[in-house]
């Protein structure tokens, strides 16, 4: 009896089935669309059994690829159909067909409610799982206080409450600002202690949801987590059913362990110490088994464990022995292993310092880059990339150019890209660097962006000993019979600014390098002839004393293209035929270039873009961050405070404030904030490479104004001089909004502070009461060293700060360190102004940063029952130590994400104090010299009709503490922190012109932070 | 948000079974599908189960004549959900006895049925197979 005896199904089917070719298919499924079509018109014919038989037609047809856009109606009707069977398919086959936007959805709401909350269990399971697959906004504002009561429901069977929490974790992601998951904490809690293992499975999972939003509520999970992983991997505690090949159900292990890597660390001694045993236990415990299935299920609890040590960056004994294992894993002939081996190793890379350890095994890796399975070897050279540094750039750079020949299709992009980052970031000198990238051009040049060949341009036109050796490297490119047409490029552009350079050596006079030259110019594009004609004009011009016969050849080929019927080339031939015949005013049109300003390398920048995901927040990724926000690209073994570069930096004293008082618009300041957001100066065009490429227009342009001025002004060589060399002050561009920066750092605690092409400041701090260690870290991203760092504290009078030596001078490539000691002395919402410096080539930068040591990093959530709040607050009855005010203007957000913003400035939120819900009730401790610890109470009252006001009564035991915090909220709750405020033009009164935050006030530390 | 789709293709490429977690279009599908099948397929028994395709991971499994792929985001533990792979096979392997093609083509409701129990919204629901089984046992009674 196949199909439930829907014999009409079965013989469609096998119809089908039965078809030779994919249009005899369609003709059949076009038949059948017809055939139901006509019989869902005439709807009243049809018995249940009938409908639901074309419904599951419809999603076969479905399956098979073809757009089904009618009978949407018909199944959704199925839903209320009162019979188990209709209603089954109703709902399954809606939720394939439709998705959460689809109108008809609406239409069932009120069945699926009535469903939900009814008392037949198959129904709620039915409806529950409808809503978990395709529940959309609607479905969550009418449905999820049924869902929650559902799931907390003691009286409910686990059946139906392993859907609910599953069907919970939709709507709450789907809606965050409709579920109302505060004070969830105790529920989930709760939850974890169930017995059932369906819904321990399923409760894991929202847990997961939950924390990764906000794990700071969470807290109180954690070691229900770990007892449910001693129930299971320890203790063995489960029902036989739920054990796979005698594995305690792998599936929730993996879970939980999963959830607890949402958690920064395990800081309660105990709980720590029996997630440690029992991490050791799967460590030590898991051997290779002959069944499949076993080993398979044991391995991926192994793997998560894997995971988990290392998120927790445990005792250094086990981490040494999960690198053992990942080590012992990727040498496996299992590929399966050796898949996830190399995959976490790579994981490994990012959370710790084992480097060295991974280092140990690269030839073994090495090897995994030539298996014949593609997976693997996309793991491989992943891994190979991570571990690349300084010390091993050479041997894993060359062992990917040699794979490079044979790689597949598929992966050589990608690996000409590596390479070219590699050998870029990690070059122990330039002429390997060079060589590196002329042979990736000659082996994958059809892979090579015209960014990799910019950049050797722009190193060698920079470092005056690469240049022979670069004209001699691309001078013996060319003599080789296949030459590709980046390689054309590249030789064409560093031959004609160099090759006089080679002069004296045999092959290399000008005739010789025309020639050679010349001979590819039948065969490449046009934007390459355009390369070299402009080359062609520069060896002419290097050409002392000239050659008649040379010269009379390239002025054949510039009148040749005099009238080429491509403009870009015409103009080129015309302007150089006009150039050369101005004699000794050649010179200086047809100088060197000079040297490009140091930016950032298209290429890596391109790299870290690529590497932006937008998948939802992993634990893995947020770590992955941090690291990469505090570690920079490349740290040299430079001692982190240089020996004899040191310059001794005092502490700046605290100036007492009041002799800023009158620079305080500093003129300096504004300037810096001005030209910082300048655009790119129009010149920096024509310092590009794409100069001698042509097609911008910008460029076309600029060489139009030369060549005609040139025919006007006798000296407008010299007038025009090809490029300003940039000396100004601040012409470098920050990379990123540094408000943006700041703002993320006063939410978090470690980060990039500033960034440009050539630094990047990154922070890192640990506060613990009133005290605060921030270490700055000064990388240097270039090949050359930054000099002249200077790095001054301009503190507020609320905070000591120590900064450490800060050496004057970086290397090249190395990363500082430097501790900054801070102590809070007392409460004030003013910020210290990090003014730092340095200089490189012509560059003098200075710019003034806002530390993130605000008031809230003395704060410490602390979570009070109302047994507690109450009384206190009540005994703070007034101002001036309570304080109400009314707010407008407010930046309007739902009431969680206001109470997820105030947990993350370590104010704690506690639900179900205040009985009204539109309102919170926070506290927390802020801790300061003059203060101690004091408790500070906070409740918000807001308005559900208008979210652009609220009412705030801030308490606590000290007057300027109840004031500061209160308006530091305030901040916080107005400002729009995320949008950059444009610079203030530079204001002769400071008042008028502020940034329009609330608390503007004369204090002149505060001024100088708003400024920024 | 875990499993994003389940897809069961026979050595054909014909797709006999196909759920999604998230809203594709039909076009979407069918392209992803040709995709990934054209990939897996082309695999032999020596490579690992794992293929990387755009931003998902396929872990895959073949049982005779059938492929079961399921695609997976970052977020998942491969092993583990080769195992589920094996878990729901198993359990069709239970209620049909000895399962293939044929019975999934011609009680494509019941394998939906089986994996509605099994997996919800992306997320792993039920692991015991008298569970997972339940349901369908009470319907067949009811007919």
């Amino acid at each position: 009896m196949a199909l439930s005896g829907m014999r009409g199904l079965s013989v469609f089917i096998s119809d089908v089935r039965n078809c030779q070719n994919k249009e005899q298919e369609r003709l059949r499924v076009d038949k059948e669309l017809g055939n139901i079509r006509t019989r869902f018109k005439n709807e009243k014919g049809l018995t249940p059994y009938e409908k639901k038989k074309y419904v599951w037609k419809m999603l076969y047809i479905y399956m098979l690829g073809y757009d089904v856009d009618f009978g949407h109606m018909e199944a959704v009707s199925l839903i209320s159909a009162p019979k188990y069977p209709e209603k089954q398919v109703g709902y399954i086959v809606t939720s394939c067909l439709l998705n959460e936007n689809h109108d008809f959805l609406r239409l069932a709401i009120n069945t699926v409610r009535n469903d939900i909350i009814g008392r037949n269990e198959t129904f709620q399971c039915l409806a529950l799982t409808l809503v978990g697959n395709i529940g959309g906004r609607e479905f969550a504002e009418s449905l999820a206080p049924d869902v929650q009561k559902l799931l907390l429901s003691s009286s409910c069977r686990p059946l139906v409450r392993k859907k609910a929490a599953l069907c919970l974790l939709r709507l709450f992601r789907k809606n965050p600002d409709v579920v109302n998951v505060d004070g969830w904490s105790d529920q989930m809690a709760q939850l974890l202690d169930e017995r059932d293992l369906g819904v321990l499975t399923s409760s894991m999972s929202l847990l997961v949801a939950l924390v990764s939003n906000n794990h700071d509520t969470y807290w109180s999970c954690l070691p229900k987590c770990v007892k449910i992983l001693e129930r299971l991997a320890r203790n063995q505690d489960i029902p036989q059913e739920y054990t796979y090949y005698g594995i305690p159900s792998p599936w929730l292990q993996v879970k939980t362990m999963r959830a607890l890597q949402y958690f920064p660390t395990v800081e309660d001694p105990n709980t720590r110490r029996s997630l440690f045993e029992v991490l050791q236990r799967i460590l030590m415990g898991t051997d290779v088994v002959k069944n499949v299935n076993k080993n398979n299920a044991s391995h991926a609890v192994l793997f998560e464990a894997l995971a988990l040590v290392m998120h927790l960056d445990a005792e250094k004994e086990m981490m040494s022995q999960c690198v053992a294992l990942l080590g012992k894993f990727i040498a496996v002939r299992e590929p399966n292993i050796r898949y996830l081996g190399l995959e976490n190793m790579t994981r490994m890379l990012m959370v710790t310092d084992v480097q060295d350890i991974i280092k140990r095994h690269q030839a073994q890796i090495i090897t995994s880059l030539k298996d014949p399975d593609i997976s693997i070897r996309r793991r491989a050279l992943d891994l190979l990339y991570g571990m690349c540094d300084v010390s091993n750039a050479k041997d894993i750079v060359e062992e990917l150019l040699q794979y490079l020949s044979s790689a597949d299709f598929a992966m050589r992009e990608e690996l000409s890209l590596k390479i070219a980052i590699l050998s870029e970031k990690f070059a122990p000198d330039l002429s390997w660097y060079v060589d590196v990238i002329l042979q990736l051009i000659d082996k994958a040049g059809d892979f090579v962006s015209d960014d990799i060949w910019f950049r050797v341009v722009q190193f060698v036109t920079n470092n005056e000993d690469l240049q022979p050796y670069a004209a001699l490297k691309a001078r013996e490119y060319l003599d080789k019979p296949a030459v590709h047409e980046t390689m054309v490029k590249v030789s064409a552009y560093i031959l004609g600014e160099y090759s006089h350079l080679l002069a004296r050596r045999p092959g290399c006079n000008p005739k010789e390098i025309f020639s050679v030259m010349h001979e590819k110019l039948p065969s490449v594009s046009t934007p390459t002839v355009s390369i070299l004609l402009s080359s062609y004009a520069k060896i002419l011009m290097h050409t002392q004393p000239p050659d008649p016969e040379l010269q009379s050849q390239i002025w054949a080929i510039f009148n040749k293209y005099g009238s080429c019927i491509d403009v870009e080339l015409q103009q080129r031939a015309v302007e150089y035929i006009e150039l050369s015949r101005k004699g000794a005013a050649l010179m200086d049109i047809l100088a060197e270039m000079p040297k490009f300003p140091e930016r950032q390398s298209a290429l890596i920048k391109k790299a870290e873009n690529s590497e932006a995901d937008t998948a939802e927040q992993s634990a893995m990724k947020l770590r992955a961050q941090q690291q990469n926000s505090n570690a920079l690209v490349v740290t040299d073994q430079h001692p982190a405070n240089g020996p004899s570069t040191v310059s001794q930096l005092s502490l700046v004293k605290v100036p007492a404030m009041s002799n800023v008082d009158g620079e305080s618009p500093d003129p300096a300041v504004t300037e810096a904030n001005g030209t910082l957001t300048v655009v790119d100066p129009p010149f920096e065009d024509l310092l590009g490479p794409m100069a001698i490429e042509g097609p911008p227009s910008a460029t076309a342009e600029a060489e139009h104004i030369q060549a005609s001025g040139l025919a006007g002004v006798p000296n407008a060589g010299e007038a025009l001089a090809i490029a300003p060399v940039e000396d100004q002050m601040n012409t470098v561009q920050p990379i990123g909004n540094i408000a943006e920066r700041f703002h993320a750092l006063c939410l978090k605690d470690s980060g990039v502070l500033y960034e440009d092409p050539y630094i990047q400041i990154g922070i890192k701090a640990e506060w613990r009461a009133p005290h605060g260690r921030l270490v700055l870290f000064l990388g240097n991203k270039n090949t050359s060293p930054l000099v002249s760092v200077q790095a001054l504290i301009l503190p507020p009078a609320h905070l000591k700060l120590e900064l450490s030596l800060v050496p004057e001078t970086i290397p090249p490539r190395a990363q500082v360190q430097c501790p900054l000691e801070v102590v809070n002395l007392r409460p004030s919402r003013d910020v210290a102004v990090l003014d730092f410096s340095y200089k490189f080539s012509s560059h003098a930068v200075n710019v003034k940063l806002r530390l993130p040591a605000l008031l809230n990093k003395f704060l410490q959530p602390i979570q009070v029952s109302g047994e507690e709040f109450f009384p206190q607050w009540r005994s703070l009855s007034g101002p001036p130590l309570k304080l109400q005010e009314v707010v407008r203007g407010v930046r309007p957000m739902p009431l969680l994400e206001m109470a997820n913003l105030f947990n993350s400035y370590r104010l704690m939120v506690c639900p179900g104090l205040d009985p009204n819900p539109n309102n919170l009730v926070a506290s927390t401790t802020f801790y300061s010299e003059s203060t101690r610890a004091m408790l500070c109470l906070l409740r918000v009252e807001t308005d559900p009709a208008d979210r652009t006001q609220l009412r705030m009564t801030v308490a606590s035991g000290d007057p300027t503490l109840t004031f500061e915090l209160k308006e530091f909220i305030k901040e916080q709750l107005v400002s729009i922190p995320l949008v950059a405020r444009p610079p203030a033009p530079v204001p002769p009164q400071p008042q008028p012109t502020i940034p329009p935050s609330p608390s503007a006030t004369s204090d002149p530390g505060a001024l100088l932070a708003g400024l920024l | 948000m875990g499993i994003r789709f389940i897809l069961m293709v026979n050595k054909q490429g014909q797709t006999r079974l196909a759920q999604y977690y998230e809203y594709l279009t039909i076009e979407e599908r069918r392209a992803l599908e040709g995709e990934i099948v054209r990939k897996c397929l082309a695999r032999t028994e020596q490579q690992c189960s794992f293929v990387e395709h755009r931003n998902y991971k396929i872990v895959y499994r073949r049982y005779a004549s059938l492929f079961f792929l399921v695609g997976v985001d970052n977020e998942e533990n491969e092993l583990a959900i080769l195992e589920f792979i094996h878990l729901l096979v198993e359990t069709m392997d239970r209620h049909f006895g000895n399962v293939c093609e044929l019975d999934i083509m011609f009680h494509l409701e019941k394998a939906h049925f089986m994996l509605e129990e099994m997996v919800m919204n992306g997320c792993i629901v039920e692991t015991s197979k008298s569970n997972i089984l339940g349901p369908i046992q009470l319907l067949e009674k009811a007919s």
